[in-house]
C-alpha cells in the first residue's frame, strides 16, 4: 500500500534538479542534489495538500492552477504564472527520445492588443429560481431548458443537431426525407432530445408558415417513432406543441385558401398516436389533453377553426372521448353552430364555410361513435357493463341534430338500425352459430376495418352477413339480447308520447328495405318533434332519393350538398381518416 | 504553506491566547467587552484555577507562558499568574536556566515575530488552548529518547499479535490503539533519523489502520526526515495534543498486564507520553461503537469535555405589542373574530413567558434591544409562521432552486435573508452581489449632499432618502482581495458579512452598499462567518484554528475560541445566541460558550473535515455535515451522538431543518437535495448509561429516516434555506463542465 501511496506523488528526479541548476548557472554536486531532489518533492506534496483545502472551500471538485498559486503565496513563495486558462496544457512527448513537455505556444502579444474581434464579454451573472419540487414531488415543469444556456454537447452532436434542423426546416424535400428518416432510426441523438423539443416548440413562432408547421410537426412523428428514445417528460412538451397546431387559430389560417384543416388533421393523427405509444409515460396526459380540448370546445368566443380542431381531436382519441367530451356538449354547441349555418349573409359566407368544416367533423365523429358503441355492445359476453347513456337514446338525440346526413353516413344504417331491434328474431334464425363465434373470435382484432370496409365500399344487401359479429353476443346469449329488447321497448313508450304525431323529417325517405319497420326509426321521428329542433335546410334540399338499396352508397352520399367533406381530393391519411381507419 | 510558516499560526495562537488570559485576569480588560468583562473575568480566573493542577506538560506550559510574558516585561502579568497557578519562583527559575538554550531562542524568535500584533488584542478567551498546546520544542524533543529502531518493528507485531489474540470483546477496543502508535512509532523514527526504518515501518503497518485514517496517513507518508516535522501543521498536531482513547478498564487491564510482562517498555513509554486513555467501568464497546465515534485527529473526545452544562433552550421572545393597526382593519369588519383571535395571541404569549428550564438567563449574554423596525418585522414574520405549512413524512416541502448562471467567476457562499428576500453570493473573484428576489428593487441611500434636501419631518422620510435613479435587481460589493468563502446577513438585513481568503470580514451596509469596517483578526483565510440570530454579535473561523466572536461596533474580537487541531471550516450560532459551534478540518465539532469563551462541547466521529452545521430551531440538536458525505446528529445536552444520515455521496454542503424542526434538508456536492425524518431521527432512547458513558448504540436506519432525494442539473448544492412558510429554497451555481 505504501509503495502504491508513494508512486501516487509526483517525482522530481535527481538529474532533473541538476538539469534546473546548471540552466541557473549553478553546479550541484550529486549529493546535495539528490538532497535537493527529495526537499522539492515534499514541497510539492505540502503545497499539493495545502491547494486542495482552497479547492473545498470554493466547492469545487477540479483543482485549479489558481488554488495551487494560492497555497504557494501563503507558503510565501511566488505563484506560478502564466497558467490561469481553464483548459489542459497538452502534455506532448518529443518526437527523438523520452523526453515530455508541456507544449506553451508563444502569444503574440502585438497581436492580440490590436486584434479587431474583441469578445464579448461573457454573460452577466445571474440568479434564476424555478419550482424544481413541488411538495416534495415530481417536476412542475419540464426541463428541457434553453440550449443558449447549455453547452454541454459534443462537437459531433452540435454537427448532427444543425444538420438536422437545417435539412428538416429547409428547402428541399429530399434532404428533408433522409433526415427525418434519419431521425427515427438513429440510436445515438438521446442527448439531443432536448434540443429537438425546443426547436419543435418553435410551433409558435412559426404560426404563419403551415409549410414550416407541417415539417415540425413530422419532426415530432420521427421522434415519437424512433424505437430508441425515451421521452420521459419531453412527452408533455411535444405533446403541447401539437396541440398547439391542433387548437391554436393558427395565423395562417387567416387566409382561406390555406389549407390549415388538413394541418390540424394531421396534428390530431399524430397526437393520438404520442398518447398511444407514449401515453404511460406521463400521468394524467390523457385527462389534461381532454381537459383542454373541452375548454376549447365550450369556449364560443374561440374561432371555428379551433373548434374543428378540438373535435377532430377528440376524435382522434377515439370514440370514447367523443362520447364523454364531444356528445354531452353537443347540446349547448349545436345552437351557436347552428347560427352560423343559418346566417346567409355575404360577409359570413367565410365563416360559415368554416362552420361546415365543423359540422362535418362533429358528424364523422359522432358516426363512429355510433359504430363504435354498437360494437361494443356487441363486446362484453355478460351484458352487465354497459356505457352510461344506451345506444339507442344516444342515436336518437345525434339523429335530432344531424338527421338525415347522420342516417346517410350508416349507408347500410337501416339495416343497422333495423337488425338490432331485429336481432331477438337472430337466434331463430338458425344460422351456425358456432361458425359465426369463430369467426368471430379469429377476427377480433379486424372488427373495424371490416366494419369500414363495408360501410364505405359495398354494402352488403343482406346485413347478416355482413356483420356476423354484431349478431355473435345475441345469436350466444339470449340473456343479453333480452336486455337490448327490453331496453328499447321500455323507451319506445316514453318517447312515443314525447311526440306522437308530427313525422315530418323524412325518414320515410328511407324506407327500411326489410319488411317490418324496425321500432328504432320511430323513435328517431319521436325524438325530433320533442326536441322541437327544426331539422336542418340543407337537408330538406336534397330531392326524392331513388331507393336506397339501389345505389351504392359512397354515391349517395356525394350527392348531399355535403359539409364536412374537403372538396379537393384529399390526402391518403386524411382519407383514412375519414374513413374511420384507427390504431385500435 | 506550513513549509515556510513554520509553525507560526501554532504561535500565534499562543501568543495571543495566553498574555490575553492573563490580563483578564487581572482585570485588565481594555476594550472588547465592555459589558460581559466581569463575567469573563471571573470565569476566564476559574478556568485558570481548574488548571491549576497541572501535570507535567502542562507545568511547562504556564512556564513558557512566564517566560513570555517576562519579556515582554508584563511583570503585573507574570505575578499574577504564578499566584494563580500556585507556581513558585524557585521552579520558574529553574526551569529558565536549564531550559535549553534552543527552547528559549525559539521563544524568543516567536515574541520577535508577533510581539507587536499580542499586544493589541484585549480580548478574552479561553485557558483551554493553553492546555491543548503545549510548547513545539518540548513536545518535538519528547521524541528524543528511543530504543532500537530495528526493534520497533518488532514491538509492534508483538502488540499486533497480542491484540489479535485477545477475546473479541476486547480486540475492538484495543485496536484502537494502533493507529496512534503506528503514527508515534513512525514519528520517532524519523525524528531520529532513522528514515531507512521508517520507511520499511510504515509500509509494513500502514495497510492496518482504518480507511478513515488514509488522508493523514498519505500526509505522513511524504515525510521522511526531521526537518520536515517543524513545519507540518498535522503532524504538530498529532504531537500536540494527546490522542484521547476510551478503553473499558478490563481491556485496560488487559493491556497494561500484557506490557508489563513483556517489559515493552518502548510502547508503554508511547502510551503514556502521547496517549491519554479514557478508562470507563462497564462492558466494552462493539467495534461499530467504536467506529462511530472515532476517526478524528485526535481520538475521541475525553468524557469530562462534554459534561459541562450547556443552556440550549431558547430565550424568552421579548413581548410585542401584538394588536396590530391590520389585526384591528380586520376586527372592523367581523366583531366574532377579534375576540377569537386575541386568546390565541395570549396563548402564544404565555407559551413564551412560561421559561425554558434548559434556556440560559435572558440577560446572560446582553443583547441588542430591538428597535421598532425589528418589532415589526418580528411581527411580520409571526404572521407568516401562522401561515406556514406543518411538515412531516408524509407532506414533505416544495423546493425551489435558485441558480445561479454565468457564475464564471466561481461561486463560493450564498447565503438568504431570513425572509428570503434578498439573496447574496460571494464569488471567487472577490466579488459579493447582492440580488433582490422580489419585485423591490434594491436602492441606495441618497447622497449626503442630497439628504440635506429632504424635509426631516416628512411621514415618509424613510421612503425619500433613497435614491430612485439607483434602484437594480442585484448591487455588486467589492472589497475583497481574494475569493469570499464566507457571506451572511444580518437579521434585520441592513448588514452583510463577508469573509474572505484575505484574511478580513468586512461588513457591508445594505442601505449604501458600501463596505463599514473590515475586520482584522485573522492573518489567514477566512472560511466561514455568520451573525447572531439576534443580530450585533458575529462569529469567523478560518485557517488559524481560532474561531473568533465580534461585535459590529468594535474592531477587534471579543472572544476567541481556540482548540480546534485544523482549519476552522464552518461556524454557527446557537439559535439562543449563547454558544457558538465550530465545525473544524480536525474532523471535530465544538461547542463554544460565548460568555467565558470556554468549549463546552467535543463532538468526534466525522471521517472527514466538516463543511456544515445546523442548529434544530428548538435548540437542543445540531447536524454537520462533511466531506464523507455523512451527516451527524448530536444531541447537545446529553453530549451524545444520535443519529446519522448516510446518503449523501460527497461533501455535505448545505443543512437547514424546517422552521418546526420536522424536516432536515441536506445539500452536496452531488447535486442532489435530501429530506431527512428529522423527528424520527432524534426519538432516541437514552437511558441513563449511555447518556453517562456516551456509548450509544446507533441503529443503522438512513434508509428509513430518507424522505426524498431531489437531483438538480449539475448544480452542486451549497445552501439551503426554509421561507417562514417552510418552502425550501435551494441555491447552486450551475456548472457547465
Amino acid at each position: 500500500m505504501a509503495e502504491r501511496e508513494e508512486r501516487r506523488f509526483a517525482e522530481v528526479s535527481r538529474d532533473s534538479v541538476k538539469l534546473m541548476a546548471e540552466s541557473a548557472g549553478v553546479e550541484v554536486g550529486d549529493e546535495v542534489a539528490a538532497l535537493l531532489a527529495e526537499d522539492v518533492c515534499y514541497r510539492l506534496r505540502e503545497a499539493a495538500q495545502n491547494s486542495s483545502q482552497f479547492m473545498r472551500h470554493a466547492k469545487r471538485r477540479k483543482l485549479t492552477v489558481e488554488d495551487f498559486n494560492r497555497a504557494l503565496r501563503w507558503s510565501n513563495v511566488e505563484a506560478v504564472c502564466g497558467y490561469g486558462a481553464q483548459d489542459a496544457l497538452p502534455f506532448r512527448p518529443a518526437k527523438e527520445g523520452e523526453l515530455f513537455f508541456v507544449e506553451d505556444r508563444d502569444v503574440n502579444l502585438v497581436n492580440l492588443a490590436l486584434a479587431t474581434n474583441i469578445p464579448n464579454g461573457c454573460a452577466e451573472t445571474m440568479v434564476r429560481v424555478h419550482v424544481s419540487y413541488l411538495d416534495g414531488k415530481g417536476n412542475l415543469e419540464p426541463q428541457g431548458t434553453v440550449p443558449s444556456a447549455v453547452q454541454s454537447l459534443s462537437e459531433d452532436l452540435l454537427k448532427y443537431y444543425q444538420q438536422i434542423t437545417r435539412a428538416i426546416l429547409g428547402e428541399d424535400p429530399h434532404l428533408m426525407k433522409v433526415a427525418l428518416l434519419d431521425l427515427q432510426t438513429n440510436s445515438k441523438i438521446a442527448a439531443l432530445l432536448p434540443y429537438f423539443v425546443y426547436v419543435i416548440s418553435g410551433v409558435k413562432s412559426v404560426s404563419h408558415d403551415l409549410e414550416q408547421l407541417n415539417r415540425l410537426l413530422h419532426m415530432v412523428k420521427s421522434l415519437v417513432q424512433n424505437p430508441y428514445l425515451y421521452l420521459g417528460s419531453y412527452v408533455r412538451s411535444l405533446v403541447s406543441s401539437v396541440m398547439y397546431c391542433i387548437l391554436e387559430p393558427l395565423a395562417a389560417s387567416i387566409n382561406p385558401l390555406n389549407d390549415h384543416w388538413t394541418l390540424r388533421d394531421y396534428a390530431a393523427l399524430l397526437l393520438s398516436h404520442i398518447f398511444w405509444t407514449h401515453g404511460d409515460l406521463v400521468s394524467g396526459l390523457y385527462h389534461q389533453i381532454l381537459l383542454s380540448l373541452q375548454k376549447v370546445l365550450s369556449d364560443p368566443v374561440r374561432p371555428l377553426c379551433s373548434h374543428y380542431g378540438a373535435v377532430v381531436g377528440l376524435h382522434a382519441l377515439g370514440w370514447k372521448a367523443v362520447e364523454r367530451v364531444l356528445y354531452p356538449h353537443l347540446p349547448a354547441y349545436w345552437a351557436n353552430l347552428q347560427a352560423v349555418l343559418d346566417d346567409y349573409s355575404v360577409s359570413n359566407a367565410q365563416v360559415k364555410a368554416d362552420g361546415h368544416k365543423v359540422y362535418g367533423a362533429i358528424l364523422v365523429a359522432v358516426e363512429r361513435l355510433l359504430k363504435m358503441k354498437a360494437l361494443s355492445l356487441s363486446k362484453p359476453a355478460e351484458g352487465g357493463d354497459w356505457t352510461p347513456v344506451p345506444l339507442p337514446a344516444m342515436y336518437c338525440e345525434l339523429y335530432s341534430f344531424f338527421g338525415d346526413s347522420l342516417a346517410v353516413r350508416f349507408s347500410t344504417g337501416p339495416e343497422l338500425e333495423g337488425c338490432l331491434p331485429a336481432l331477438p328474431c337472430q337466434p331463430a334464425d338458425a344460422r351456425k352459430e358456432t361458425v359465426a363465434n369463430a369467426a368471430a373470435g379469429l377476427d377480433n382484432s379486424r372488427k373495424m376495418p371490416q366494419l369500414t370496409a363495408n360501410l364505405n365500399i359495398s354494402p352488403r344487401p343482406d346485413g347478416t352477413h355482413g356483420f356476423p359479429f354484431i349478431f355473435r353476443p345475441f345469436a350466444r346469449s339470449s340473456s343479453s339480447s333480452s336486455s337490448v329488447q327490453r331496453r328499447s321497448s321500455s323507451s319506445r313508450p316514453g318517447q312515443r308520447s314525447a311526440g306522437p304525431s308530427r313525422d315530418v323529417f323524412p325518414k320515410a325517405r328511407f324506407p327500411p328495405p326489410q319488411a317490418g319497420p324496425p321500432s328504432f326509426s320511430f323513435l328517431i321521428g319521436g325524438r325530433q318533434m320533442g326536441r322541437r329542433c327544426q331539422g336542418r335546410r340543407f337537408q330538406t334540399s336534397f330531392g326524392p332519393q331513388p331507393p336506397l338499396a339501389s345505389l351504392p352508397p359512397r354515391a349517395y352520399a356525394h350527392k348531399l350538398p355535403v359539409i364536412g367533406r374537403v372538396s379537393k381530393p384529399v390526402r391518403r391519411w386524411t382519407c383514412s381518416h375519414y374513413s374511420l381507419h384507427l390504431p385500435l | 504553506m506550513a513549509a515556510v510558516q513554520d509553525g507560526q499560526v501554532e504561535s500565534d495562537a499562543e501568543k495571543e491566547t495566553k498574555p490575553d488570559a492573563s490580563n483578564d485576569v487581572a482585570g485588565n480588560s481594555s476594550g472588547g467587552a465592555r459589558s460581559m468583562s466581569p463575567n469573563a473575568a471571573s470565569s476566564a480566573s476559574g478556568a485558570a484555577k481548574a488548571a491549576a493542577p497541572t501535570g507535567p506538560g502542562e507545568q511547562q506550559t504556564l512556564l513558557a507562558v512566564l517566560q513570555f510574558l517576562k519579556r515582554s516585561k508584563l511583570l503585573e502579568s507574570v505575578d499574577i499568574l504564578r499566584r494563580e497557578a500556585g507556581l513558585s519562583d524557585e521552579l520558574d527559575e529553574s526551569q529558565t536556566n536549564d531550559g535549553a538554550a534552543a527552547g528559549s531562542a525559539s521563544l524568543l524568535r516567536r515574541v520577535s515575530v508577533g510581539g507587536a500584533a499580542a499586544t493589541n488584542i484585549a480580548a478574552t478567551t479561553t485557558s483551554k488552548g493553553a492546555e491543548d498546546q503545549p510548547d513545539v520544542s518540548i513536545v518535538l524533543s519528547a521524541y528524543s529518547q528511543q530504543g532500537d529502531p530495528a526493534l520497533y518493528q518488532v514491538y509492534y507485531s508483538g502488540l499486533k499479535n497480542f491484540i489479535e489474540s485477545v477475546l473479541d470483546c476486547h480486540r475492538a477496543e484495543l485496536s484502537q490503539l494502533f493507529y496512534p502508535l503506528f503514527v508515534h512509532m513512525y514519528l520517532e523514527l524519523v525524528y531520529n533519523n532513522h528514515e531507512h526504518e521508517a520507511k520499511v515501518f510504515f509500509e509494513k503497518f500502514s495497510g492496518d489502520q482504518e480507511c478513515y485514517y488514509r488522508d493523514d496517513l498519505r500526509v505522513l507518508s511524504g515525510l521522511t526526515k526531521k526537518e520536515h516535522m517543524k513545519g507540518n501543521e498535522t503532524l504538530l498536531d498529532f504531537r500536540t495534543s494527546k490522542f484521547v482513547l476510551r478503553i473499558s478498564r478490563d481491556s485496560y487491564q488487559l493491556l497494561k498486564r500484557h506490557l508489563q510482562e513483556r517489559q515493552n517498555n518502548q510502547i508503554w513509554l508511547i502510551i503514556q507520553e502521547h496517549l491519554y486513555i479514557d478508562i470507563f467501568d462497564g462492558m466494552p464497546r462493539s467495534k461499530s461503537q467504536i467506529d462511530s465515534m472515532s476517526g478524528s485527529l485526535a481520538g475521541e473526545a475525553r468524557r469530562e469535555a462534554n459534561k459541562a452544562k450547556v443552556y440550549y433552550g431558547l430565550l424568552k421572545e421579548p413581548e410585542i405589542e401584538v394588536p396590530l393597526d391590520d389585526e384591528d382593519d380586520e376586527a372592523e369588519n367581523e366583531e366574532g373574530k377579534p375576540k377569537k383571535k386575541k386568546p390565541k395571541k395570549d396563548n402564544l404569549g404565555s407559551k413564551n413567558k412560561k421559561q425554558d428550564p434548559n434556556a440560559p438567563q435572558q440577560n446572560r449574554i446582553p443583547l441588542p434591544e430591538l428597535k421598532d423596525s425589528d418589532k415589526l418585522d418580528k411581527i411580520m414574520s409571526m404572521k407568516e409562521a401562522t401561515k406556514k405549512i406543518r411538515l412531516g413524512p408524509d407532506t414533505l416541502p416544495s423546493i425551489c432552486f435558485y441558480t445561479f448562471l454565468n457564475a464564471y467567476q466561481g461561486l463560493t457562499s450564498v447565503d438568504v435573508t431570513d425572509d428570503s428576500s434578498l439573496i447574496a453570493g460571494g464569488f471567487a473573484d472577490s466579488t459579493v452581489r447582492v440580488w433582490s428576489v422580489t419585485p423591490k428593487k434594491l436602492r441606495k441611500v441618497k447622497s449626503a449632499a442630497d439628504l440635506n434636501l429632504i424635509d426631516k419631518e416628512a411621514d415618509d422620510v424613510l421612503e425619500r432618502i433613497m435614491d430612485e435613479k439607483t434602484a437594480s435587481e442585484s448591487k455588486i460589493l467589492y472589497g475583497h482581495s481574494g475569493p469570499v468563502y464566507g457571506i451572511s446577513f444580518s437579521p434585520d438585513r441592513n448588514y452583510l458579512l463577508s469573509s474572505s481568503e484575505d484574511g478580513t470580514v468586512r461588513l457591508w451596509s445594505l442601505q449604501t452598499f458600501t463596505c463599514l469596517v473590515g475586520y482584522k483578526g485573522h492573518n489567514y483565510p477566512v472560511w466561514d462567518t455568520q451573525f447572531s440570530p439576534y443580530g450585533y454579535y458575529f462569529v469567523s473561523g478560518g485557517h488559524d484554528r481560532i474561531a473568533r466572536l465580534w461585535a459590529t461596533d468594535h474592531y477587534q474580537p471579543l472572544r476567541m475560541f481556540a482548540g480546534h487541531l485544523a482549519d476552522i471550516t464552518c461556524t454557527h450560532f446557537h439559535p439562543n445566541s449563547n454558544y457558538v459551534a465550530t465545525g473544524s478540518a480536525d474532523r471535530t465539532v465544538r461547542l463554544w460558550d460565548v460568555l467565558n469563551g470556554n468549549c463546552v462541547r467535543i463532538f468526534s466521529g466525522h471521517k472527514g473535515p466538516i463543511h456544515s452545521l445546523a442548529f434544530s430551531p428548538n435548540g437542543k440538536y445540531v447536524a454537520s455535515g462533511a466531506t464523507d458525505g455523512r451527516v451527524l446528529l448530536w444531541d447537545i445536552g446529553h453530549g451524545l451522538m444520535i443519529g446519522e444520515l448516510k446518503g449523501h455521496t460527497d461533501t455535505v454542503y448545505a443543512l437547514k431543518f424546517s422552521r418546526d424542526g420536522e424536516i432536515l434538508a441536506s445539500g452536496s456536492m452531488d447535486g442532489t437535495v435530501r429530506l431527512w425524518d428529522a423527528l424520527k431521527a432524534f426519538d432516541v432512547e437514552t437511558d441513563d448509561f449511555t447518556a453517562a458513558t456516551g456509548h450509544i448504540h446507533l441503529p443503522d436506519n438512513s434508509q428509513e429516516l430518507l424522505l426524498g432525494t431531489y437531483m438538480t442539473k449539475s448544480t452542486p448544492v451549497i445552501h439551503l434555506h426554509f421561507t417562514r412558510r417552510n418552502l425550501l429554497l435551494a441555491a447552486g451555481g450551475y456548472n457547465s463542465q
